[in-house]
């Protein structure tokens, strides 16, 4: 049935060679774990990958319950957690999520510094990488102030003092960031814009190059 | 089994239903989140004193406004509703102002045309006194009506029996 569904795809999109590319290529013995066990930090890019996957549709969902307001943002948050069925489990899966998203980014960029993956011919990759890091920074750094909580509020006013912190530009980052001179209303609709539209947006582009030059250059030698 | 299971297959099958296992799990949560409302049951329906005593029901139907708290997600508030009292056969109902066809709001003799009916004025439907549509008109069921209940000679108004 499945076969027959695929078989009627294939012969009219030639869907086939598309799978190819993406899924059949060799995996070196040295960074495969069922040959060297130690191989498994190889699996760091991956797992940030699933993590950030998951991020995505646990984000998806909760925005069908999240207000991006002051007046309403804890409440929708307080509502969506204990009101409606599996709620702490999706906000868990986002919350937790985030950190874990964050530990796995640190370990892979761990990973590619200690086995020199950056050098000759993959620096531009290190370099997309490392843009991937500030976006996925950026995404905690929004994410946080959405619960709308105390912990949200002054970690957001600590977060902007420090940008503030900037020689000469210090102000304008500030007020940039919260879209007005508080944290407040102009700044919890503009974070939760970041957060959800434009942070992603740059995420799934760089993460579509990473994995490109990925294949292109293939994974770095043994050491 | 006719053919033998080849190692292939067998490693297809296997790696696909973990993979779907684990799919699952992790898709389950948030779609039982997200059809949450769908699931939900609705509120109790409370009684509510309308202050109105219960002689001054009579077979000429009469517009009550009376509050219910209402919870919607995270919002609460109170919703004005309205109600028609009369009394038909001796018996006291509280009909839906809520038109059957689109959900205009109906009114007792609004229009001289139409004397002894509730008119609708969007499309010009009419119910009856005791609620029934006239045949003819767009709506094509009765008013939804209220249940109601007596306590000290006073009139309560509990929740909406839809039809």
């Amino acid at each position: 049935m499945l076969r027959a569904i695929y078989d009627w795809v294939d012969e009219r999109l030639d869907i086939t060679p598309l799978w190819r590319d993406v899924a059949d290529h060799e995996v070196p013995e040295h960074v495969n774990p069922a040959h060297h066990f130690s191989a498994f930090i190889y699996c760091f890019g991956g797992l940030t990958f699933f993590v950030v996957v998951i991020q995505i549709l646990s984000g998806m969902f909760l925005a069908m319950y999240y207000v991006p307001d002051i007046i309403n943002a804890h409440a929708s948050v307080k509502f969506l957690q204990n009101e409606v069925a599996m709620g702490a489990i999706v906000r868990g899966m986002h919350h937790w999520g985030a950190s874990v998203a964050i530990v796995m980014l640190f370990l892979h960029t761990l990973r590619v510094f200690f086995t020199g993956s950056y050098k000759h011919p993959r620096e531009f990759n290190w370099i997309v990488g490392m843009l991937i890091f500030f976006v996925m920074l950026g995404l905690g750094f929004t994410g946080y102030l959405l619960p709308w909580d105390n912990k949200a509020y002054f970690a957001t006013k600590v977060g902007v003092e420090i940008a503030a912190s900037v020689p000469y530009l210090g102000p304008y980052i500030a007020t940039f960031l919260q879209g007005g001179d508080i944290v407040g209303a102009q700044t919890i609709a503009r974070f939760f814009a970041l957060h959800v539209f434009f942070f992603p947006a740059a995420l799934l582009g760089l993460l579509g190059a990473h994995f490109i030059l990925i294949r292109r250059q293939g994974i770095s030698g043994p050491l | 089994m006719s053919k033998k299971l080849s190692r292939r297959q067998f490693l297809t099958y296997t790696l696909g239903s973990t993979a779907g296992f684990l799919g699952a799990g992790m898709l389950f949560p948030m779609v039982r989140f997200a059809v949450d409302p769908a699931l939900k049951k609705g509120e109790g329906g409370n009684f509510v004193d309308v202050n109105l005593p219960l002689s001054e029901v009579t077979d000429k139907p009469k517009s009550v406004q009376f509050k219910v708290h209402k919870k919607d997600g995270w919002y609460s508030f109170d919703e004005v509703l309205t109600a028609w009292v009369l009394r038909d056969k001796g018996k006291i109902l509280a009909l839906s102002p809520v038109c059957k066809h689109l959900g205009c709001t109906v009114s007792w003799e609004s229009n001289p045309q139409f004397p002894n009916t509730f008119f609708c004025p969007c499309h010009f439907g009419r119910y009856t006194k005791d609620g029934t549509n006239v045949p003819g008109t767009p709506p094509a069921k009765p008013l939804d009506h209220y249940e109601t209940k007596e306590a000290n000679g006073k009139l309560l108004i509990g929740p909406l029996l839809k039809t």
